[in-house]
């Protein structure tokens, strides 16, 4: 897959893959500000500014201030990072403990096969939030245990599309022909078929990220995600909508930030597949 | 009539492990119920003889099997913060949330499947492609944000409702679902913007196989072939999603019920986790997985009733 060609339509490459393209934008924009944010912020995210609170958009503030007068601006990248970096480990474990599961179950097939996915399905059924809930009760809030959590949410649903893609594979003829060379199992599992699993796993990474932020979002607007005084996006939101009578448009800029970010991974997700 | 047993045997299993997952992973958080209620100052004899009352000294297994048949008696335990039993305590605050879900539900249902024909109908139109970007977007939006939104464009903004004036069940039904509504469709709208989506694409997939230009070969007109043959085939993954999204609809109530301050399970569940109350946990807990298993089967058996292909493969 060479980079001209990346961008084009899978099935039909006169065209260009708008919906990758698309998300590509959005998310290296999105990510680029992230980023850019590691080293500079416009203002302090808790510098307070008593005397210019609930400021509209301005130049001065870009998605205005809050009920103390901190730069909304500067809080949403900062919300926006602590996001990202949940995301990440909470794909990270997903993709990992699925990986690992799926693979054994679809090489192995059997009766192992059989408890697995029994409990995987289970676990699939219950929706991720509340999961995490029972988690988050259990072990406590903050950043690592939402981490956690999600992680172990997000498993079912990687290690379900890992074995079909193992099953897919595991009787075609160059894996026979692996086999017959003597090859042990976990290196045809994991030289010769993981690879081939790739295009569809890059795909279920994105919806990850896509799911993952949303349900951060979700647990800090609760209020047990991640814990002051930590930036994040759910919970400027649960504060905004306090203040939504006279001051709407504070919670105009962390809603942004969360939908560019599910939108830019979730274009992403589909113009993969595509 | 067998695959129906089969199911229902496999639902009950499932909810038993289940409960037996949750009640042991609650034995093993540090913390002795005991001294939670009592509080540090009291002596280790009285904790002792309150251990003893609650049962917790006998062996992991007789305690789990006296909760198990408590929970199906309607004994749901007793709440270590509130001393009451739990049943009364969530007893009248389940049908809240049942019914905020299940009004959910049907706006999804009856917002998407009409919107996704058209769009499939007229695709490539310029209503079509305006949809599908305004689609994209709102699948992006999560359910608690388009609260937020809904609350100050209606509730503000237009006054069409009033933010935070629920009206209980027990005052008037109808009022009740009225202020359910704008919460309802708060938790609708991106799923529905998914499954219209979703239904988009799969008529347009079999729009383009054989038997669909045998139907119009025969002298059919478009509307016949699209209900009568295309919609029967492509509204089947369909069903599977919208059966998928009921579990995160009640997921989705439980976030939404904050933004709406409605009194649903949401703010029971919230303050008995950060209160360590967790026999009212528990017993959420157990009733949501029930109701999460239990429309799972329920999609399962319509998908059987809608799909001949799936009856006739046993």
């Amino acid at each position: 897959m060479r980079i001209k060609h990346f961008f084009r339509l899978k099935n039909n490459p006169g065209k260009y893959n708008v919906t990758l393209l698309t998300g590509t934008i959005i998310t290296g924009c999105v990510l680029l500000l992230l980023l850019i944010g590691v080293i500079h912020t416009p203002y302090d995210t808790e510098a307070m500014d008593t005397a210019n609170k609930f400021a509209g958009f301005s130049l001065r503030h870009l998605m205005g201030t809050d009920n103390f007068g901190r730069d909304v601006f500067s809080r949403v990248i900062r919300g926006g990072q602590t996001t990202l970096k949940i995301a990440v480990g909470t794909v990270f474990i997903g993709l990992l403990g699925g990986t690992v599961i799926g693979a054994v179950t679809g090489y192995f097939g059997g009766l192992v096969d059989e408890i697995l996915m029994r409990i995987n399905d289970t676990i699939f059924a219950f929706p991720s939030v509340l999961l995490a809930l029972v988690i988050v009760s259990l072990f406590g809030s903050g950043t690592i245990h939402v981490i956690w959590a999600l992680g172990i949410a997000f498993i079912p649903s990687f290690a379900r599309m890992v074995r079909s893609e193992f099953l897919r594979y595991r009787d075609s003829d160059f894996i026979s022909v692996a086999r017959m060379q003597g090859a042990k199992s976990v290196r045809i599992m994991f030289l010769h078929i993981f690879p081939n699993t790739l295009p569809v796993l890059l795909s279920a990474v994105m919806i990850g990220f896509n799911n993952a932020v949303l349900a951060e979002a979700g647990l800090s607007y609760l209020g047990i995600g991640v814990q002051p005084p930590e930036p994040s996006l759910g919970r400027m939101l649960s504060e905004a909508q306090s203040y939504l009578a006279t001051a709407p448009l504070m919670s105009a800029g962390p809603g942004l930030m969360i939908i560019l970010m599910v939108l830019g991974f979730s274009l992403l997700g589909d113009g993969i597949s595509e | 009539m067998k695959y129906i047993v089969k199911k229902l045997i496999m639902m009950a299993f499932t909810i038993l492990v289940i409960s037996f997952v949750v009640f042991l992973a609650f034995r093993f958080i540090p913390g002795d119920p005991a001294l939670m209620i009592l509080g540090g100052q009291s002596s280790p004899e009285k904790i002792e003889a309150l251990r003893q009352e609650m049962g917790l000294n006998d062996p992991v297994m007789a305690q789990y099997l006296r909760w198990l048949g408590g929970l199906l008696r309607g004994d749901f335990g007793v709440s270590y913060r509130y001393s009451m039993p739990v049943l009364s305590l969530i007893g009248e605050k389940i049908p809240i949330t049942l019914f905020l879900t299940l009004e959910a539900f049907l706006l999804m249902v009856v917002i998407s499947i009409p919107l996704g024909i058209y769009t499939a109908k007229y695709s490539g139109g310029l209503i079509d492609r305006v949809l599908v970007v305004i689609n994209q977007i709102i699948m992006a939006v999560p359910p608690f944000f388009s609260g937020i939104l809904i609350t100050w464009l209606f509730g503000m903004t237009f006054r069409w409702f009033r933010p935070g004036g629920y009206i209980s069940y027990k005052v008037s039904f109808a009022s009740f679902l009225g202020y359910l509504f704008y919460p309802a469709l708060a938790i609708a709208l991106p799923k529905a913007a998914m499954a219209v989506k979703l239904l988009r694409s799969s008529v347009l997939t079999e729009a383009k196989l054989d038997y669909v230009r045998t139907a119009y070969s025969r002298g059919n007109a478009t509307n016949d072939v699209l209900y009568r043959h295309v919609l029967k085939n492509a509204i089947i993954p369909v069903v599977t999603f919208l059966g998928m999204t009921l579990a995160d609809m009640v997921a989705g109530s439980l976030i939404v019920e904050q933004v709406f301050g409605i009194p649903g399970l949401s703010k029971t569940l919230l303050t008995s986790i950060s209160n360590r109350d967790y026999p009212v946990v528990e017993a959420i807990i157990v009733l949501i997985a029930v109701i999460v298993v239990t429309s799972n089967v329920a999609v399962d058996l319509i998908y059987r009733a809608l799909d001949p292909r799936i009856r006739a493969e046993e």
